[in-house]
């Protein structure tokens, strides 16, 4: 127990009660000092480091319009897209809640994806921050989860044959494939049954997870200190500090990056509130046209796209044919091959290769194409989990490795968004093609991390953080 | 780091730019934009009741809502109240569900959001039906006696056909192409005079699908406004702080 702490008779009415509170409540006080007051972030953090604050906005916005959401929706399969006119029209300033709800969760994954990035340009989730890096993709993957959920509930024709597209993978599963899909329907075709389940997990389960999760990221986060734009750690042995042992690189986050956040803040929410008061629907992408016709079982729109956020994951899902599989048999062959003529192991370690890479094709051609389509799609997702330990570049900024690594960097994020153009698209022959050298391209990025990330040579990186006075 | 942002903002624009699949079909004639103009929109509402309304409901529409187009309460109640007695009730057709579609094929959609959701590559909800509304012909070969250009082979007959007069579409014999029109029987208004009136229904439909949208923009101006303010005091306020850092 903390010591108890006496105050002045004398003293002021607000030192009084901040005492009476710090004597009962003292966690509060050093939670406060741990991760405001005393918690020093390099002070060189650029542009790209506003987005994860804002995906802390963006959730707390998601969150308190949910609430006023739940409050007059009907997860009811007859009175869904009924509930949400209502609240469009009927309900005092209904429209802008659900709007604001709505672009939050586009909004959502645009910072996430930006917040992600930043990760990759400057090796953030490098040695001592994996577990940071890690509860951050496990949260990207609740929100995928929570984003899905939370699309089936306006009971629209794209929320209704999205999640039949979506769950119906499920049924590729051997074995268990067909059980499972039932059990996330709750019934053989989406129905009642299914809102009501994906409503409860959408507005309780998910979110409790994603919060938890959340406040992972950011105890670890506060634990290992904050990476930043050099990829210099300024809290290190050797970084310099001043006789009171605070790093000299750094700054206290709070008031010096609170106040830079609500800058940052303040910009987002222009660009935010521009888009819920003016172009809500944002040409069809954040709220699809055909969300505005009631969901119909016996009716199949022409196309079916899933929201923008999901739709480079649905390419590569897309991408995986029967013709594809030869393709990826032919990457597991080369692979083995490699490793048993190349690598320096013993010859038990080579063996098992062989019998793996032997299984693995046999496998890939029992199955159908389907399964593994689905196995391309998480594994897109699940790769990043691994990122930490692919990525063997001898500095953890981008701005100190080979300057050929940025037009790599430059040619994922291009192919990323192809992929996400395309998976918006209806099939074509051109269209698959694409997809399908995006999605070797995507993987091969990763898995060849090991190697290119070696190759080059790094540039020398400094002492001290690259920072101007402003 | 500069080109790399650059080159993300320019591959994003390439995919706003080219929007979604194209979905083929004849090109959709530009409605006039009437949401702000009461006179119109009244107008509108009144062709909706005597029109649509017998076979298609606007059922998340309460006709007291009415009032945002400038109608009072009674004037509501005299002259547009035909299938409820109660104005806070919403806009409900007679019509038989069953029946409906023994006749027509199939159920008369809801017109509530039919503006938002027919939206598409060809423009917005309110140009589709702009271009529906105004390319109705007669063909003997359909049930109801009337075909569409838009729409080919849809259920529902030419419901504004006495306005409009009786017109047959004039096909390429090789191509199928559609070429243009050519009135049989002459209607109750000129060509000019009917696609005025349509572009009032139009207007209407478009304003029923979101009531709320002309607020929306006027409150969005002040919001911005607020938020340009806001911002110029938090950079003020970071400026403030930052000057220590060194």
């Amino acid at each position: 127990m903390a010591e108890f702490k006496e105050i002045s008779p004398n003293a002021s009415a607000g030192a009084k009660l901040t005492n009476w509170f710090e004597n009962r409540f003292p966690t509060a006080f050093d939670a406060y000092r741990v991760h405001m007051s005393e918690y020093y972030a390099p002070k060189n953090f650029n542009f790209w480091y506003i987005f994860g604050s804002l995906a802390l906005l963006v959730l707390v916005i998601q969150i308190v319009t949910g609430i006023f959401l739940v409050m007059h929706y009907k997860p009811d399969a007859a009175k869904a897209f009924e509930s949400v006119e209502y609240i469009m029209r009927d309900v005092p300033w209904g429209w802008l809640i659900r709007y604001m709800h709505s672009t939050g969760a586009s909004a959502f994954f645009i910072v996430v994806y930006l917040h992600m990035f930043r990760g990759l340009l400057y090796g953030s989730y490098r040695k001592p921050r994996e577990l940071v890096w890690i509860f951050g993709c496990a949260i990207f993957l609740a929100l995928m989860a929570e984003a899905f959920m939370g699309y089936l509930l306006p009971w629209g024709q794209m929320s209704y044959w999205g999640a039949q597209v979506i769950v119906n993978l499920f049924a590729a599963i051997p074995f268990v494939g067909p059980d499972l899909a039932l059990l996330i329907r709750g019934d053989y075709v989406v129905g009642d049954a299914t809102l009501n389940r994906f409503f409860s997990f959408h507005v309780i389960a998910v979110p409790l997870v994603l919060l938890g999760l959340v406040v992972a990221h950011l105890l670890a986060l506060h634990d290992v200190g904050s990476n930043n734009p050099d990829g210099i750690e300024i809290k290190g042995p050797n970084a310099p500090k001043d006789a009171k042992g605070k790093p000299l690189d750094g700054i206290p986050f709070h008031p010096y990056y609170t106040v830079h956040d609500i800058l940052g803040v303040c910009l987002f929410l222009m660009a935010f509130t521009a888009v819920v008061f003016f172009a809500p629907e944002a040409g069809g992408y954040f709220l699809e046209y055909n969300n505005f016709i009631p969901a119909d079982p016996l009716v199949t729109p022409a196309h079916i796209a899933p929201v923008w956020y999901f739709t480079p994951f649905y390419s590569m899902l897309r991408a995986i044919t029967t013709e594809m599989m030869y393709a990826l048999i032919a990457c597991v062959v080369l692979a083995a091959a490699f490793g048993v003529l190349k690598g320096r192991m013993p010859a038990i370690f080579k063996g098992i290769i062989v019998v793996a890479a032997a299984v693995g094709v046999l496998l890939m051609l029992s199955i159908d194409a389907k399964f593994w389509g689905v196995v391309v799609m998480g594994g897109a997702v699940i790769i990043l989990f691994f990122l930490p330990w692919l990525d063997c570049s001898p500095v953890k900024s981008i701005r100190y490795r080979p300057s050929w690594h940025k037009y790599v960097y430059a040619v994922f994020v291009v192919n990323f968004v192809i992929l996400a153009y395309l998976g918006v698209q209806a099939p074509s022959p051109i269209g698959e093609r694409v997809s399908q050298v995006g999605t070797l391209f995507y993987f091969g990025f990763f898995l060849l991390m090991p190697w290119w990330s070696r190759l080059g040579e790094p540039k020398q990186v400094p002492d001290r953080v690259t920072f101007a006075a402003h | 780091m500069k080109k790399i942002i650059l080159s993300f903002i320019a591959a994003l624009g390439l995919v706003a730019g080219a929007a979604q699949a194209a979905t083929g079909g004849m090109a959709w004639d530009k409605a006039p934009n009437k949401t702000n103009d009461l006179p119109a929109l009244q107008n509108g509402a009144k062709l909706f009741v005597n029109y649509c309304l017998s076979c298609h409901s606007a059922a998340f529409m309460r006709y007291n809502r009415l009032k945002d187009i400038g109608l009072t309460e009674q004037q509501i109640k005299d002259n547009l109240l035909f299938t409820t007695e109660k104005i806070g009730e919403t806009m409900k057709s007679n019509i038989d569900p069953k029946q409906a579609k023994e006749w027509f094929g199939a159920n008369p959609p809801d017109l509530t959001v039919i503006a938002r959701s027919r939206a598409g590559a060809g423009g917005t909800g309110a140009d589709y039906l702009y271009t529906f509304l105004r390319s109705f012909y007669r063909d003997e070969a359909k049930a109801t006696g009337w075909n569409n250009v838009l729409f080919p082979n849809v259920g529902m007959p030419h419901a504004l056909w006495q306005l409009q007069g009786e017109r047959r579409a004039v096909f390429d014999e090789k191509t199928h192409a559609f070429k243009g029109w050519e009135q049989i029987t002459p209607g109750q208004l000129s060509a000019q005079d009917y696609d005025k009136q349509i572009a009032d229904l139009v207007g209407f439909l478009q304003w029923m699908g979101e009531p709320a949208q002309n607020t929306r923009v006027r409150i969005g101006v002040w919001v911005l406004v607020f938020l340009g303010v806001m911002t110029f005091f938090a950079w003020r306020l970071n400026a403030a702080f930052w000057k220590d850092v060194k």
